[in-house]
């Protein structure tokens, strides 16, 4: 008994195998175009994503231009101590911190109050037309934003300042004014995103069932009542997702407007890891210490994205993941 | 049910307050407008305001004389134009698969696609990886690294997944459709709203780059208009466009000025122009994404 017990046990699975193997196969024959497809995609990450990540070992090594990145022989953590101890090192990492902070508390609610203030007006046409202008500066390019800023702050031609001038004031270069740095990086963001990062709240505002509204109407609540009640908590799920996205990537500050508006008179609050790791590696060619700068702002931002899912998660039960 | 006074002052305020953040939107934006046909000399005088003064010209004028610019102009049209046609091949390619549960292994194919949005190599491995393949100063460089948004291809795969019936792509194998000819026949012609939104999205993305060109590219032959505009908004080089030999120097200074408003506004105007028509699908394409991030 036990020995056909095991022979049909083993005749199964056999016959298990078989059908898997046939499994596959007719998905294959069936879905082999999938597959083709999606392989100069994979290509594609490989190369350009997976290919620069093995590559980040560099941080850890000296590069020699001639033996390559595989090749260099190993450093340690020398470069990530040279940074440390750099007399740049708290400069650009208070400058970064600080306009991403600033970044988050003044960008992240505007675009959320816009959108509950748009969710209530009325009339179609004056919505639209709300909405066709704020969106607009979404597609302005960033040398465009900056080449704005620097026209209408101009000390001999800017419009403000000719406004200031004419209101008895004395104009002032804004914009090699170490002091106005932060500001007028934060708030020209906000000019330019707050109509588009107000549409996925929006978004998410239209899919609030609009008999909570009618039943909070028959008990007499106020119109700020309902918002504060019912929209606000409505919309929470977006907001912390939204939130735990922002805070993952506060140190993140982008390269582009940074560097831009960067010039050697604000340099003492303007200088972040993105535009040092620029200056000394693609400039200066110092390739693995500027790659363990980069490396270095990488890793901070994931340990951050991560710790701020799991405390939003456990907070609200909302997260990225 | 009649409104409350409460409710009026709130209404009140709110449309107060949304009339006076599309003011400060739009006003700048119409300045440099009005300011771009005006005679500098009176935009310095604070003479325009409201509708332009002196009409010219000469700002436009200025900036198309310059070979470099409109040079930069048709490169930018080239690398939107062939970047964002590859970057919608892939996408699909990216997406539909992902979004078919009979594709095995679109677990770990999207791990692979969603990791690199929260770590990466970081500018340096990146620029020698570059460097190696040899790709720097090629036209290459200007639509390989950016062939692929992982935003996007999340975008289209969640709304393949939700929006297409998976019974009508069935009905059509079982007619003997191959997964190409669904695609192609059946899914695509479907999706052509958020299809147009990510044209958008990736040709003004394409359009605006000027971080890969920066770095990548040193051959001003090669530039895009974004880097000539930077020279010409931001770092003020406008030697060749400025007449310096005839005119005092307060003269060119003010005619520098109108080059730059008429640079924004050209460097602006195909995406403005392009805008309106596909606004009301931003709402959908943004949505689709919200739903599944």
């Amino acid at each position: 008994m036990e020995n056909t017990g095991t022979l049909s046990g083993r005749q199964t699975r056999k016959q298990k195998r078989a059908k898997r193997l046939a499994r596959t196969k007719r998905s294959w024959s069936k879905n082999w175009e999938l597959y083709l497809l999606f392989a100069p995609v994979a290509l594609y990450f490989i190369v350009f994503h997976y290919i620069p990540m093995y590559g980040v070992q560099i941080a850890f090594k000296d590069f020699i231009a001639n033996q390559g990145i595989w090749g260099s022989p190993w450093a340690g953590f020398k470069h990530f101590e040279r940074f440390f101890d750099s007399f740049y090192f708290w400069r650009i990492l208070s400058n970064t911190l600080g306009i991403g902070v600033y970044e988050l508390i003044a960008g992240f609610p505007i675009p959320i109050l816009l959108a509950l203030m748009l969710n209530e007006v009325r009339s179609g046409r004056f919505r639209r037309f709300v909405q066709t202008v704020t969106y607009a500066p979404h597609f302005f390019s960033t040398v465009v934003l900056v080449g704005l800023l620097s026209l209408f702050l101009s000390p001999s031609s800017g419009l403000l300042n000719l406004m200031i001038v004419a209101f008895g004031g004395e104009a002032r270069p804004f914009l090699t004014e170490p002091g106005w740095f932060k500001s007028l990086y934060v708030w020209s963001g906000v000019w330019q995103g707050m109509g588009w990062g107000s549409i996925i709240y929006l978004a998410a505002l239209a899919g609030i069932d609009p008999q909570l509204h009618e039943a909070a109407k028959m008990d007499g609540a106020s119109r700020l009542r309902r918002i504060w009640h019912i929209n606000l908590p409505g919309i929470a799920p977006t907001i912390v997702i939204m939130l735990v996205l922002n805070v993952g990537t506060v140190l993140g500050v982008g390269f582009e407007k940074v560097f831009l508006m960067q010039n050697s008179l604000n340099m003492e609050t303007s200088d972040v890891i993105a535009t040092h790791v620029y200056r000394s590696g693609i400039l200066g060619a110092q390739y693995s210490f500027s790659a363990a700068v980069g490396l270095f702002s990488a890793v901070i931002n994931f340990i951050m994205l991560v710790s701020v899912n799991r405390i939003a998660r456990r907070i609200s039960g909302n997260s990225l993941w | 049910m009649p409104e409350t006074r409460s409710d009026r002052i709130a209404s009140g305020v709110i449309y107060v307050l949304l009339g006076v953040v599309t003011l400060i939107v739009l006003y700048p934006l119409y300045f440099v407008a009005i300011a771009s046909f005006s005679a500098p000399e009176a935009v310095l005088r604070g003479e325009v305001w409201l509708w332009p003064r002196d009409i010219t010209f000469a700002g436009y004028e200025r900036l198309f004389a310059n070979r470099e610019l409109v040079r930069g102009f048709l490169n930018t049209l080239l690398y939107t134009g062939a970047g964002t046609a590859l970057n919608l091949i892939l996408t699909i390619a990216a997406a539909y698969p992902l979004s078919r549960r009979d594709f095995k292994g679109r677990n770990i194919f999207s791990f692979m696609l969603v990791f690199t949005l929260f770590f990466s190599g970081g500018l340096i491995p990146t620029y020698l990886l570059i460097k190696d393949l040899n790709l720097l100063n090629t036209f290459w460089v200007m639509v390989l690294p950016t062939a692929v948004s992982v935003w996007n291809v999340l975008i289209l795969r969640t709304f393949f997944q939700t929006s297409i019936p998976y019974e009508l792509q069935e009905a059509s194998f079982i007619d003997g459709c191959s997964n190409t000819r669904t695609l192609l026949r059946i899914v695509l012609p479907l999706s052509l709203p958020v299809l147009a939104v990510m044209v958008l999205f990736y040709a003004v993305g394409h359009w605006n780059s000027y971080f890969n060109a920066l770095i990548y590219l040193s051959d001003r032959e090669q530039y895009p208009m974004q880097l000539f505009l930077r020279e010409i908004l931001i770092q003020g080089q406008m030697q060749e466009m400025v007449d310096i030999t005839d005119d005092s120097l307060a003269r060119s200074l003010m005619e520098a000025e109108s080059i730059k408003y008429a640079a924004v506004i050209v460097a602006n105007l195909p995406m403005l122009m392009l805008y309106p028509f596909l606004q009301k699908y931003f709402t959908k394409g943004v949505m689709i994404g919200a739903v599944k991030g």
